[in-house]
């Protein structure tokens, strides 16, 4: 029997987000899975109400939350504070949170506080009889493991894409209210701001991954770089197709070799070991070579397809579904063609 | 303030990525194959951190850097041969596993009891740079374990740049969802930073640099302070490598025309 803490914040309209949603699932099938458990909703946000009313009909006992101007925004102090006092609360056994950016920020360390254990990138929850068990990778996306623990509080990040998002009846929800008591603020959230002044290019919930690697900015068989003519042809095809641009290196790695960079790419479109492991259902990588560190992060990514100029590059070696042999440039140029004829 | 920064490094040693990695069990849990033999490489976002910190102090006119790296003391002494060429900073050597299946909670303990040992280090004037997640366990956890350990709860999370203001204020930049940073502005230290890759190259070896560090690295890594690290309470009941290799089909010779119209076709689903 576990007291589980379903722990998430509001998202700037109030409104819970994709990966809480999906959280949600994931402490609703333990609850259910566990005999005889329970399930509260811990809310953290400048008022939850909204937020809490939507999940209502979850089947959750109860729901707690810390609300108010302070904890509107992001910020490990005030984040660690809240989610600290919501289980010092309900003293849970298990605590199931989303892998938000703000959540994967402030939980470990609440974890440290409550002297509890965490574990973050879940992927997997598994009841057999009175046990519970998760499934995570190691090695950036390279083994998977199941395994158990005996420590209690047990904190889990579940990762996007683990569970379906919870939906169902909204409703009225009573929410006790939990006070804070918060040290001085030496950090102030002063705004937010795009990865670059151009183009959005990362788009989590896209349908395509689209990775330009880094041949695209080298020299093309006429001895030329030709940096005008790869970003005009990478930046139609994400707005005909509406994919989510990553790369293959990091931005550091590229000017460290002295080579020209996309003026449009960011650190944050890097996939791979040092970069992101996004959920999308294809994937289309150009002008990347397949090498391991970056292809780690390809690890959800099902259908896989690439273009390239060599026939035993990584993405022949069993990395992809499909390895078209021909040059990206004329390629992309024909996709964009075709899309622009829809 | 600027010029007095007091920056501790947390960073260890995982396999070179290039390398095939097979688990096996070992007497106390999963364990790599050959794992004491596996070329290593500095944790690349704590690679980040480390050149980072470099950078800071030299840009600020102060030269006290430490890395706090945890591993076996003869990897470490391999790892540092390579390192230590990198950027110029003091080594804190704790000899204990470097294993992606220790847990944070235990792996966070010894690199805090080690930062409170650093002699000389003031806590006002101290930055506690880490990776935002190691690339063995990825766990994303440990730095915000190790901040809390040493009181310090300002905290900043796959940050991919530090901007030291004129009135002495940091300027941070947080990674969220989205493509996008989050921007706040911490007082100063003490402070802990996990860095993503931050906005630095990786340095070009300097030999003068690599000798002025082995001086005061072999010392410290005959020091080393044993650290027991394990995962107590947590039973590994499977670790395995997934099947991963796909049957590719290696299309030659197709029509330009040919091949976008079948990936405009698959694209469409």
């Amino acid at each position: 029997m576990e007291q589980i803490l379903f722990l998430t914040h509001t998202e700037k309209d109030g409104a819970l987000g994709k990966l809480a949603l999906e959280a949600l699932s994931g402490a609703l099938k333990l609850t259910q899975e566990l005999d005889g458990s329970t399930l509260t909703v811990g809310l953290v946000g400048g008022n939850v109400q909204p937020a809490a009313a939507t999940i209502a009909g979850c089947g959750a006992g109860a729901f707690l939350g810390v609300t108010g101007e302070k904890f509107a925004v992001s910020r490990y102090v005030s984040d660690a504070a809240a989610f600290e006092a919501l289980v010092r609360r309900r003293e849970p056994s298990i605590v199931i949170a989303p892998a938000t950016s703000r959540v994967s920020r402030a939980l470990p360390g609440v974890a440290q506080r409550v002297g509890g254990r965490i574990d973050t990138h879940v992927t997997g929850l598994q009841v057999e009889g009175a046990d519970l068990r998760i499934e995570r990778w190691y090695y950036r996306q390279r083994m998977l493991a199941m395994l158990t623990r005996e420590q209690r509080p047990w904190f889990m990040i579940i990762d996007g894409g683990t569970f379906e998002a919870w939906s169902g009846a909204s409703g009225s929800a009573v929410v006790e209210s939990v006070a804070v008591d918060l040290p001085a603020l030496r950090t102030r959230v002063v705004g937010e701001q795009a990865a670059t002044g151009g183009a959005a290019t990362i788009r989590p919930d896209a349908g395509l991954l689209f990775v330009a690697g880094a041949g695209w900015t080298k020299k093309q068989s006429d001895g030329q770089a030709h940096i005008q003519e790869a970003e005009a042809l990478i930046l139609d095809f994400l707005r005909k197709s509406g994919a989510s641009l990553g790369s293959s290196k990091s931005l550091v790695d590229q000017s460290g070799e002295g080579q020209e960079v996309l003026s449009f790419m960011t650190h944050l479109n890097q996939v791979g070991q040092t970069g992101s492991t996004p959920r999308h259902p294809r994937g289309l990588a150009t002008c990347c070579h397949g090498e391991e560190p970056h292809v780690v992060g390809w690890r959800f990514i099902k259908e896989r397809r690439a273009v390239n100029l060599d026939p035993n590059c990584g993405w022949a070696q069993g990395k992809a579904d499909v390895l078209y042999v021909a040059d990206a440039f004329q390629v992309m140029a024909k996709v964009n063609e075709l899309l622009r004829g829809d | 303030m600027s010029s007095g920064f007091h920056i501790v490094v947390c960073g260890s040693l995982v396999p070179d990525p290039l390398q095939t990695l097979e688990p096996i069990q070992g007497p106390a849990g999963p364990a790599l194959k050959n794992e004491m033999m596996l070329p290593s490489v500095l944790d690349p976002w704590a690679a980040h951190a480390l050149f980072e910190a470099a950078h800071l102090a030299k840009r600020n006119g102060y030269r006290r850097v430490w890395l706090v790296s945890l591993g076996p003391k003869a990897r470490l002494q391999q790892l540092m041969m390579s390192v230590a060429q990198k950027v110029p900073f003091e080594l804190v050597a704790l000899d204990g596993p470097a294993s992606g299946f220790s847990d944070a909670y235990e792996v966070a303990e010894p690199l805090a009891t080690a930062i409170e040992g650093i002699p000389g280090l003031e806590r006002e004037r101290l930055l506690v740079f880490g990776g935002c997640a190691s690339a063995s366990r990825d766990s994303g956890s440990t730095m915000q374990m190790v901040g809390e350990r040493l009181g310090i709860v300002d905290q900043f999370v796959a940050v991919d740049k530090l901007t030291v203001q004129a009135d002495g204020t940091l300027q941070l930049l947080e990674r969220t969802e989205g493509g996008r940073y989050q921007v706040s502005v911490c007082d100063g230290p003490p402070a802990v930073v996990a860095w993503a890759t931050g906005e630095l190259p990786e340095p070009l070896n300097n030999p003068q640099v690599g000798m002025q560090n082995m001086r005061a690295i072999m010392p410290a890594l005959q020091q080393a302070k044993p650290a027991a690290v394990g995962a107590q309470g947590m039973s590994f009941l499977r670790v395995e490598v997934p099947r991963q290799r796909r049957d590719t089909r290696v299309v030659k010779d197709l029509a330009v025309a040919e091949i976008a119209s079948e990936i405009v076709e698959w694209i469409k689903g």
